[in-house]
């Protein structure tokens, strides 16, 4: 088990190395320049861009950029600072951050439930009415975009029958981010839902079952323990990996309802070739992706004692 | 290329030659008995035909968008602009579906919209599954080194926030027509097909006939495609299928950011991100090219699953 996260641990480095460095590749690559866009229309004297550039650290080759933004972040915790205002990067995402990781969580516990509830329908009564119904809803829910979904939640609760408020409001509570979540989560909650029916109806048929139900366990049993918990392996999968899609895939939806969370300091920082900032939020969100698949594949261990990691 | 396993047999030794054609025999029937069966399955699949009807119409629609309307997409009277009561009565005539900002008909651009979507889809689903097809079968055929090395670009690629790296992508690129959003979204998307491919490669590896066709000395290349390609292929080919619906609506979510398509392009991507700017007076801008996307992306979806629950015999 030890060794096994050694390993792991050892294989996250190239990955992450590379994710960052090719994140930071393709930020600076941009056209455009964020020095000479300070200085408005009349521009400045090559000399002060020049000095500009240098305080900046722009002039320096691209690998020692990296090197020199690498080494900042791991051992001082500095993710650089805007160019445009100055500010220090982990100001910018210490603001952001809670409130996408609330709308992330709200949206995870949304799929969690609902899609697994329709899963378990679904799986359990294959073939008949209720899976046929979970079916066409998450075909459904699967092929409207994210936005199309968000207007028309928009649409029908904030203007039609008033509700919920159109845009969040500053003070963020958690009740406002309910219909967000359930926009950011509605698509993940069709692959889970759809995830676990299928493994539940597999499984149905498997061995165990039987004995299960031959021995006389009650039925409250037979799903709960011993279905549910072989069926589990495919959803967690996807559920793990799913975490970090949705904290990084709320541009969309945070654009929608007017939150000022990471989607939000994702598209300035795009438009705006704020470097610094896109790759220090594109390195939290790949260590969250990569703690989280490893801790997914040591769960396994304790959904199916069968897998052991020496 | 020469047919390897039936030029060896007769210089081999005897005691070779049935179990050539034991490898060769199992091979070719089962293979042919699992397309078969799964076309056999399809045919009966409502969602089959379904799926099947839409995609056809969409492509005709893509092909031949003279067919449907008469009216340029391009062409825009002033005298119109914002008009949006559906005129349910005149099916297809120039302002149906009323018309957009600058008195265009929306009905027209729909319709002449549906060739940049489909070839968006269809272009990268093609070479994400050209792409990660080879790159999953080198990985999962040789395994060792190599497969360490592909795995952890493909991580690598992986680990990039989809939309994000594809937003990063395209703001790159001033002139952003079809090719390069075809070229942003291929880039980062690659991945899922390599990581299916080579896991079905792994397995497949595995079988008597791959191990008797090495034994009788068929070349790497042969056993790649003529042995494990078409045994691994079923899950990629699912994959695919879904995917490309994804594709479809990930070019309209990029558009709606102001970062996919831009004009003089008609597409549905465009009137989407037109449409947001009129959303709370002329929803019908925004609405008819959403349904549209929907629709095609709904279709596909449809095809691939119907292609998985044929080809899966644990489905069944």
């Amino acid at each position: 088990m030890g060794r096994y996260v050694a390993r792991r641990l050892l294989q996250m480095i190239p990955v992450f190395l590379g994710t960052t460095f090719l994140i930071f590749f393709m930020v600076y690559s941009l056209p455009g320049d964020p020095v000479l866009g300070l200085f408005g229309d009349k521009g400045a004297d090559p000399a002060t861009l020049a000095a500009k550039r240098h305080e900046l650290g722009l002039d320096l080759p691209i690998w020692q950029q990296y090197w020199n933004y690498m080494t900042n972040i791991i051992l001082h915790f500095d993710f650089g600072t805007q160019i445009r205002n100055g500010r220090p990067v982990t100001e910018v995402l210490g603001d952001a951050f809670p409130i996408t990781m609330q709308l992330a969580a709200l949206a995870f516990a949304f799929e969690l439930t609902f899609g697994i509830g329709l899963g378990i329908i679904a799986g359990l009564k294959a073939g008949r009415l209720a899976d046929n119904a979970v079916l066409i809803f998450t075909l459904l829910i699967m092929s409207i975009p994210v936005f199309v979904l968000g207007f028309i939640i928009k649409m029908v609760f904030a203007f039609q029958l008033g509700w919920i408020e159109p845009n969040v409001s500053t003070e963020q509570n958690w009740d406002e981010l309910i219909a967000p979540a359930i926009v950011l989560g509605g698509l993940s909650l069709a692959y889970v839902a759809r995830l676990t029916r299928t493994s539940m109806a597999e499984n149905l048929r498997a061995d165990y079952m039987r004995t299960a139900v031959a021995k006389g366990l009650p039925r409250r049993r037979v799903i709960g323990v011993h279905l549910m918990r072989n069926s589990m392996i495919p959803v967690v999968t996807f559920l793990g990996t799913d975490i970090g899609a949705l904290m990084g895939g709320a541009v969309v939806t945070e654009g929608i309802f007017n939150i000022k969370g990471v989607g939000g300091v994702i598209y300035e920082s795009i438009t705006r070739r704020e470097g610094s900032t896109l790759v220090g939020l594109v390195t939290i969100l790949v260590i969250v992706y990569l703690v989280t698949s490893l801790l997914i594949d040591l769960l396994y261990a304790v959904l199916d004692p069968r897998i052991r990691y020496a | 290329m020469p047919d390897v396993t039936k030029t060896a047999a007769p210089a081999d030794e005897a005691v070779d030659t049935p179990s050539v054609v034991a490898a060769a025999a199992p091979q070719q029937e089962k293979a042919r008995s699992l397309w078969g069966d799964a076309w056999h399955d399809l045919r009966r699949n409502p969602y089959f035909i379904v799926s099947s009807v839409l995609i056809f119409f969409l492509l005709l629609i893509a092909a031949l968008p003279g067919l449907f309307t008469s009216a340029s997409p391009t062409a825009g009277d002033l005298v119109h602009h914002y008009v949006g009561k559906p005129e349910l009565g005149k099916i297809g005539s120039e302002g149906w579906l009323g018309y957009d900002i600058q008195g265009r008909s929306v009905y027209a651009r729909l319709i002449h919209g549906t060739r940049a979507s489909i070839i968006v889809g269809v272009a990268v689903t093609a070479i994400v599954t050209v792409v990660g097809s080879i790159m999953g079968m080198i990985s999962g055929y040789f395994g060792g080194v190599i497969d360490a090395v592909l795995s952890r670009i493909t991580d690598i690629f992986f680990g990039i926030p989809f939309l994000l790296g594809a937003m990063v992508v395209l703001q790159s690129f001033t002139d952003r027509t079809i090719l390069v959003v075809v070229f942003a979204l291929a880039f980062l998307g690659w991945t899922q097909i390599t990581r299916v491919m080579r896991g079905a490669v792994i397995t497949v590896k595995q079988a008597d006939y791959v191990q008797a066709a090495k034994a009788l000395g068929a070349g790497t290349t042969r056993i790649l495609f003529r042995h494990i390609l078409p045994n691994a292929m079923a899950p990629v080919i699912v994959v695919a299928t879904i995917a490309l619906g994804g594709y479809i609506s990930a070019e309209a979510t990029l558009s709606y950011l102001g970062l996919g398509l831009a004009s003089p392009t008609v597409s549905w991507g465009v009137d989407i991100s037109a449409g947001v700017q009129a959303i709370r007076t002329s929803q019908h801008i925004l609405l008819y090219p959403s349904i549209m996307v929907s629709i095609t992306v709904l279709a596909f979806i449809m095809l691939g699953e119907a292609v998985r629950n044929a080809l899966d015999p644990k489905l069944r």
